[in-house]
């Protein structure tokens, strides 16, 4: 009964309607959170698509772009449904963004039954680059372990000997501690889930760091949580005692309010403001220039994410149904990322480097992130083993 | 000789007609997203006419009704996680898990009344919340994501999106029908007079309580299956379902179309549900006129919209 | 001292901090469930609104304390025009019609606060002087905020103690708790003592959310939380029963601290840490209410009920 009323419904369509196929645009739809603590963030990836856009004269493929922005709230079933929305009321041909491992795991399925290429700005979960893979998913960030993992390696160059570590209890919290586990060579003498996103008072756990006494702590604790936390392990007078090593927790967007407190505290980025491209240069400086403030991580991979949308749809000369050859030109990384070339795993995962960046006192009195050294050159995720494709 | 064709029995049978027919709309235009919109309105309108049999026409104030949409939820989650996915044995588990739930809670919660039962209800939904929360195997706070909807060896196919609907409606409807038998049965009588003035009920020889308790477990196992068919709908469960704030929307949609009223809760949901669709692509700030539109209901409006349907026939 | 020790102290006091926050929020809430037998959910609206003043009139000002009392006087007086404007109208209705008609002024609190600040919450920042950390013993160091914050906060309590036990207002609030008919056939101008009452619930309210402020940033629907955390509170202290809040409160704050910092190394015994930190705080949440739910069922007046109830 359901066949012949599509049958029906389809003949009927098709004689009416007129040719829906004929593309007039492209469509991106963009999913991120631009309410609550976190917007600062949702507002920077946001700046620098926007800047990305101005920059290919907002045109990809002689066709002109259209961008419809959606808050997912930080919340996993608000960024499935508005994922949704995106797909089946707006018709996108893309969707970006994604700063949350939980909200995008949620929101994965609806994008694959869809066959809608999707590309992660942001959150990268270990389960997308392994047993969930799929063609229509790409990153343009990393894969959770990575970053950590690079920090474990730095830690051990310290001759730190044991470590105590804490994040919060969500997809991404719980990939950032088996990444320091996978390459930190010393005890691991605690470890701390705080309860994610509500929990920013971190008395309790930070009264628990003290008493191991351990030789290093280590923190992963993004956007706002990242200000209370770094903040709150200032007063409880922990930075003298025990020296901090963080991932994603100090970042252009969360250094206004960390201030001098985040001096000299090392963290590792596949990306920092300071890399010595020209694309990098100029991605900054302009931004700098539109929105009087310094971009941040997310925005570098918002960024590039714009440019990788570009490059596929240039490729098949703005011919979006075209999935398989698009899928095909992204796979190639053929753009200048702001973070320098890189190129695809198996997985759509990128294969890169990790810096170690250090906070200091800029030239006119601000704090400002630095690249200190390589940590690891051509980094590829632990994962894309588990992933069946290619 | 009452009327049948009054105002309020016209819109009502407007709405139905429009239901029904949604899906020959979607088909035709190729626009499937109201289809999924209205799927999960029904649903919900499911769950608040389960709440309403309590509330509207028991005055047991349950702040705790959404519980049940995550019990089902999550039972058709776990079992799907595992490798069962046959409806056959995911519905009448889930129905099953939400009478024990009720029956456990509705024979502590019973014995209050008032603001007390208000906040007991609460009390043991942010119970159950809270387990969801602390089940790390089945993602926790991050949720889970349904892979396979619940099987039915080929007698519906639930990822057919038409034939989901019409199984959703046609669930409403039986709902809707069985809440109007109990209401209208000697059952129903002690309800509502139980509501007015327990103690002369049982003073007349009824055993309220168990009448009540018996009223409560039957609402819970109705929007417990309003779960296993809202976790199908999403393919994806979290404790969020379970949120006090959502029960607290349950008994908005109540309010607003009509407590008391066999299709008050429909009307509800289909009202705030397409205001939230549709205003919320005008304006982001729309809302803003909910909340004093709910205190003006409570305070002059009783019926609702049914009720100020109903009051225009007398007119 | 002993590690163990310190640590224990340490938790104690951060559970203390938690449990005075509590009860400032339980405070009003108390009192107006009690006097006015109304169950005021919006009472998180005055809690979010007492945090978005502080930051904004924190910011405008240049001073943290000055912005505070700004903050105050602010959720003061909207406190009392919700009284005026929208409460008033549901005295004497049943508890659905409070809880609904609350609920309503949740949803229009959230949506005028999105309206005037934006959707992105504020920041305020601590004062230099309240951002380091002091030893209160040898080798206990406990922040300098939270210690202002457990001082402030004992302050106010005992204040409220004072004036609820030793002045004239109080014996009408305590007289409008046990039996509120025979307040207004006295004479006393009732109507006045409940605006007033309700505002002071307000900033009560509003304090506890400028006091969490500085950690929390204000944020839509920040309330809706601890909202019902208080009413648990208020619960099994008992209604009406300013003492009743002050213990239950206590007690809530500890049980919540000392849980989510124990109970994660207990279950990681039997369980891994991500587990164990998922099912612990899980738990001890659980226990509030599960406390709670014995309170309403064994001894629903609470546990340390106001007199002639």
């Amino acid at each position: 009964m359901n066949k012949t009323l599509v049958a029906a419904g389809a003949l009927l369509a098709g004689l009416s309607l007129p040719a829906v196929a004929q593309q007039r645009s492209i469509k991106i739809g963009f999913v991120s959170t631009f309410s609550g603590p976190p917007a600062v963030i949702g507002a920077d990836m946001r700046n620098s698509f926007e800047l990305a856009l101005d920059h290919l004269g907002r045109t990809m493929g002689g066709l002109p772009i259209e961008v419809i922005y959606e808050d997912d709230q930080q919340k996993p079933e608000v960024g499935k449904q508005k994922t949704e929305k995106l797909i089946l009321s707006d018709h996108v041909d893309f969707i970006v963004g994604y700063i949350w491992s939980n909200v995008l795991l949620a929101s994965l399925k609806p994008a694959i039954d869809s066959k809608t290429i999707l590309i992660s700005a942001n959150a990268g979960p270990s389960q997308i680059a392994g047993e969930l893979c799929s063609p229509y998913f790409f990153s343009t960030s990393w894969q959770n372990d990575q970053t950590p993992a690079a920090v474990g390696l730095f830690m051990n160059q310290k001759g730190v000997k044991n470590t105590y570590l804490i994040g919060p209890n969500y997809a991404a919290g719980k990939d950032m501690m088996v990444g320091v586990k996978a390459t930190f060579k010393g005890k691991i003498v605690g470890e701390e889930y705080t309860r994610w996103p509500d929990q920013l008072d971190f008395s309790a756990e930070l009264s628990k760091v003290r008493a191991a006494k351990p030789d290093a702590a280590f923190a992963f604790y993004p956007g706002a949580a990242g200000v209370q936390f770094l903040n709150q392990y200032v007063q409880a007078g922990l930075k003298g005692q025990v020296p901090l090593y963080t991932a994603f927790t100090i970042d252009e967007t969360t250094l206004p309010r960390q201030g001098e407190n985040a001096i000299g505290i090392p963290g590792a980025q596949q990306w920092v403001n300071d890399l010595p491209n020209d694309a990098n240069r100029k991605f900054v400086a302009d931004y700098k220039a539109k929105y009087k403030a310094s971009p941040s991580f997310y925005g570098a991979q918002t960024y590039d994410a714009a440019l990788l949308v570009n490059s596929a749809v240039v490729a098949v000369k703005g011919d979006v149904a075209r999935k398989a050859d698009m899928i095909k030109t992204m796979e190639k990384a053929d753009f200048a990322s702001v973070r320098g070339s890189y190129r695809y795993g198996n997985n759509h995962f990128p294969i890169q480097n990790f810096y170690l960046q250090d906070v200091v006192k800029g030239p006119d009195g601000t704090v400002v992130l630095k690249t200190v050294a390589t940590v690891v050159k051509d980094d590829q995720d632990v994962f894309h083993d588990k992933c069946a494709m290619k | 000789m009452k009327a049948f064709f009054t105002v309020r029995n016209i819109v009502i049978g407007a709405l139905l007609g429009f239901l029904a027919l949604l899906p020959l709309y979607v088909v035709v235009t190729g626009q499937f997203f109201p289809l999924t919109l209205f799927t999960r309105i029904v649903i919900l309108a499911l769950a608040a006419t389960s709440l309403n049999l309590i509330l509207g026409y028991g005055g047991m104030v349950s702040f705790g009704h959404a519980a049940y949409l995550g019990l089902g939820g999550y039972v058709v989650g776990i079992l799907a996680k595992e490798g069962m996915t046959s409806g056959f044995v995911q519905w009448p588990l889930a129905i099953a898990a939400s009478a024990l739930f009720g029956v456990t809670v509705g024979a502590l919660c019973l014995r209050t009344r008032g603001v007390y039962f208000i906040m007991i209800t609460l009390a043991f939904a942010q119970m159950i919340y809270y387990v969801a929360v602390g089940l790390d195997r089945y993602g926790g706070d991050d949720g889970l994501t349904i892979y396979r909807r619940s099987e039915f060896a080929g007698l519906v196919d639930l990822s057919g999106n038409v034939q989901f609907y019409y199984l959703c409606l046609a669930l409403l409807i039986a709902a809707i029908w069985l809440v109007s038998r109990l209401v209208n049965s000697r059952f129903g009588i002690v309800i509502r007079g139980s509501r007015s003035n327990d103690r002369r009920m049982q003073a007349i020889g009824f055993p309220t309580f168990r009448y009540r308790l018996a009223c409560f477990v039957m609402a819970g196992m109705m929007c417990g299956l309003a779960g296993a068919l809202l976790a199908n709908h999403t393919d994806f469960i979290s404790p969020a379902v379970m949120h006090w704030t959502r029960s607290g929307d349950l008994i908005v949609m109540i309010v607003l179309g009509g407590m008391g009223s066999l299709f008050g809760p429909l009307i509800g949901a289909v009202t705030l549900l397409t205001l939230e669709e549709g205003l919320s692509r005008v304006t982001e700030y729309w809302q803003i006129i909910v909340g004093p539109l709910l205190l003006f209901i409570v305070v002059y409006a009783r019926g609702g919209i049914d009720g100020a349907l109903a009051g225009l026939h007398r007119g | 001292m002993r590690d163990e020790v310190i640590l224990l102290i340490e938790q104690c006091l951060n559970g203390l901090q938690f449990g005075l926050l509590l009860f400032l929020l339980a405070a009003g809430l108390t009192l107006v469930f009690g006097i006015m037998d109304l169950v005021n959910l919006a009472h998180g609206s005055f809690y979010m609104l007492g945090a978005y003043f502080a930051a904004t009139f924190a910011a405008l000002t240049g001073s943290f304390v000055l912005g505070g009392v700004l903050a105050l006087a602010a959720t003061l007086v909207v406190g009392m025009a919700a009284e005026l404007i929208a409460i008033r109208k549901l005295y004497g209705r049943d508890h659905l019609d409070h809880v609904l008609g609350t609920f309503g002024l949740i949803l229009f609190f959230n949506e005028l606060v999105r309206l005037v600040w934006g959707p992105a919450g504020m920041n305020l920042p601590l004062p230099p002087y309240l951002g380091g950390a002091i030893e209160i013993l040898p080798g206990v160091y406990y922040p300098a905020y939270r210690i202002a914050v457990i001082a402030a906060a004992l302050m106010i309590a005992l204040l409220l103690y004072l004036v609820v036990m030793r002045t004239r207002v109080g014996m009408l609030i305590r007289a409008g708790a046990s039996n509120r008919e025979m307040v207004g056939a006295l004479g006393i101008n009732v109507q006045l003592l409940y605006t007033f009452v309700f505002g002071a619930g307000a900033a009560l309210a509003g304090l506890a959310g400028l006091i969490q402020a500085p950690i929390l940033t204000a944020h839509i629907g920040m309330g809706e939380n601890i909202l019902i955390v208080a009413l648990v509170v208020i619960i099994i202290g008992g209604v009406g029963s300013i003492r009743g809040a002050f213990m239950a409160a206590i007690f809530v704050g500890i049980v919540d601290t000392v849980g989510r910092a124990f109970l994660p190394d207990l279950f990681r015994l039997v369980m891994t840490p991500a587990a164990a930190s998922t099912l612990a705080p899980a738990l001890s949440s659980m226990l509030i209410y599960v406390v709670m739910a014995i309170v309403l069922v064994v001894r629903p007046q609470g546990l340390f009920p106001v007199d002639g109830k």
